[in-house]
């Protein structure tokens, strides 16, 4: 067992122990990121420095006592996460020489815990996508099968994870951009509640459906690391003002008696075989270890992604309208006139998937289409909202697969924009339902390639999900097994 | 056909984006695709169903009326493509 493959508990124990100190931990973590992601493509930036400052910083505060559970800790960030004086690109060309003047309030929590950052991690352009390829500084790779994608948005998040180049990871999901690419790299990917961890210092995709959480290599870790970063935040009007539970305090409860609902819209034909058997197997596990399982129904589950690709575009759509070349970002050299400085910094700024879903949400937006797109998703948006809130009144949480496949190959789905937005139709519902849901890995694909099991909890319920992924982990051990990198 | 090249290249305009002919051409025909998947949404009957906005129910978030701090002129300005004195430079506004 090398330092780069422990938990962050694991390291934690290691760490007050006085059998390892940060410096050691981070060295031992950058020399495995210059070792392995050239060929992984996980990271944007890399901060050696900086990363070498903090662990020295933070074994100072082990050596007076004063550690906190991620004190010293080398942890990656998406490159979505404003960092004081660390470039942050988003994973576009329009913010490549980009340097914050602050920090994010999630940044802000793990450095006050004394985390060490190691670097920033590649991701779809703005969040933009389902496999890492729309990023600007190149696809990052799929460490299970360095053909495949790792998923996305966040996928240099969890193929961090994978390939054992951070201990964890913070990214970010507006339809599933942390638990899907979590399913596809084997590791653990949580989406919290809408409102439950601040977006202030988060640059913003879709504000209604954003939100931030953790990607680790296990339960107990996804637990601590949300504990870290969840809160109110007055920098954040839509972070909620309820007090964070004591995750790890619930871990270990069991799943005796817990209701679990399968959603009937979700065991679908056409779902992989291999996805299929996973999710049997899980359910027979539950059923195993006293669970109660029943049948449940989320009958608008099908309008789901239609009505994402209006919300989300049209708030994109408004969100990207700062990228004009006038205080921060690329700025086209030779416009004549102000008009055309804006529109040509857009243009050779923004990629591909961006562009089109400018224009997408400017076109639900636009006069005359805007009652009959955008206004038309958000209702539609409350009926899939209230499926969520019926079937909570029948069950503790949902079982579900995170994606119809396992990870795809590289360029795969690029020609065919509607076909990669599809494979999103299990994580899009949460949401927009705005509640909480935890990928856990379930098992493996003949071709070897890692599957995820998707849990759904009640608004704020993380404690029952993470409560439900901890028992199936400690049974199934599926976590433990490693990338061959 | 839910889009035509016409609209596309009105929307482009409301976006400040300049697109190439061949990125107009190909955002027609994806565009045209996904609005079509996307009608599917007038299969529900949306009568008096009240839009929902945010996930969370959520009244107006008010705090006190009282200045903080702010990140200072020389940090505002690091990023800027162009700057003058303390100001953003742009090109000229009014030809």
């Amino acid at each position: 067992m090398e330092i780069f493959d422990l938990t962050i508990h694991e390291l934690h124990e290691k760490l007050k122990a006085k059998e390892v100190s940060s410096v050691e931990a981070t060295r031992a973590m950058l020399d495995r990121i210059e070792a392995v992601d050239s060929q992984v493509n996980a990271y944007i930036t890399v901060t050696p420095e900086q990363a070498l400052v903090q662990a020295e910083d933070a074994d100072r505060r082990i050596a007076a006592g004063e550690i906190a559970p991620l004190t010293g800790i080398p942890v990656g960030l998406k490159d979505i996460f404003v960092t004081k004086g660390i470039r942050t690109t988003c994973g576009s060309r329009i913010l490549e020489n980009f340097v914050p003047p602050y920090d994010g309030t999630a940044v802000a929590r793990l450095k006050e815990q004394g985390a060490v950052i190691v670097g920033k991690l590649n991701q779809d352009e703005f969040a933009m996508g389902s496999s890492n390829e729309s990023s600007y500084f190149g696809p990052c790779k799929n460490p299970w099968d360095l053909s495949c994608t790792p998923g996305g948005s966040s996928g240099g998040s969890a193929a961090a994870i994978a390939a054992r180049t951070a201990t964890a990871t913070l990214g970010t999901d507006t339809g599933g951009s942390i638990r899907q690419p979590a399913s596809h790299c084997g590791c653990v990917g949580l989406k919290p509640t809408y409102g439950r961890v601040s977006r202030y210092g988060v640059i913003a995709y879709a504000s209604s459906l954003d939100q931030v959480g953790p990607l680790t290599r296990d339960v107990t870790d996804s637990a601590l690391l949300l504990g870290a970063v969840a809160g109110y935040d007055p920098r954040d009007s839509t972070s909620v003002n309820t007090p964070v539970p004591d995750y790890l305090a619930s871990l270990a409860k069991g799943v005796k008696g817990m209701k679990i609902g399968l959603p009937k819209q979700y065991f679908i034909e056409g779902l992989d075989p291999d996805v299929k058997r996973a999710m049997d197997e899980a359910i027979a596990l539950y059923q195993s270890l006293g669970a109660d399982i029943r049948e449940v129904s989320l009958p608008n589950t099908e309008y789901a992604v239609a009505t994402y690709y209006i919300i989300a575009t049209a708030e994109a759509s408004a969100n990207l309208a700062r990228y004009d070349g006038v205080r921060f970002g690329h700025r086209a050299e030779d416009a004549r006139g102000l008009a055309q400085m804006y529109s040509k910094s857009r243009a050779e700024g923004f990629g591909p998937e961006v562009k089109r879903r400018i224009m997408l949400g400017t076109y639900a937006l636009s006069s005359g289409y805007y009652d009959a797109y955008y206004v038309k998703a958000q209702k539609v948006r409350t009926l899939i909202q209230q499926d969520f809130l019926n079937a909570f009144k029948e069950v503790d949480v949902l079982l579900t697969p995170i994606a119809p496949t396992p990870a795809f190959k590289i360029a795969e789905k690029l020609e065919d924009p509607l076909q990669m937005y599809l494979s999103d139709i299990f994580t899009i519902p949460v949401n927009l339902a705005g509640t909480c849901g935890i990928s856990v890995p379930a098992g493996f694909s003949a071709a070897g390639l890692p599957i995820g099991l998707q849990l759904v909890g009640k608004p704020f319920g993380e404690q029952e999900i993470l409560t439900a992924a901890y028992s199936f982990e400690r049974e199934t051990k599926w976590h433990l097994k490693k990338a061959p990198l | 056909m839910k889009i035509t090249r016409e609209q596309v290249e009105h929307v482009a305009r409301l976006a400040r984006l300049e697109l190439s002919e061949a990125e107009l051409d190909t955002f027609t025909g994806q565009m045209d695709s996904i609005l079509s998947y996307v009608e599917k949404l007038n299969a529900l009957d949306t009568e008096g169903i009240v839009p929902t906005s945010h996930a969370v129910p959520m009244e107006n978030a008010f705090r006190a009326d009282e200045a903080t701090g702010s990140i200072g002129v020389e940090a505002a300005l690091a990023n800027a493509p162009l700057r003058a004195e303390s100001f953003f430079r742009v090109p000229k506004v009014i030809e």
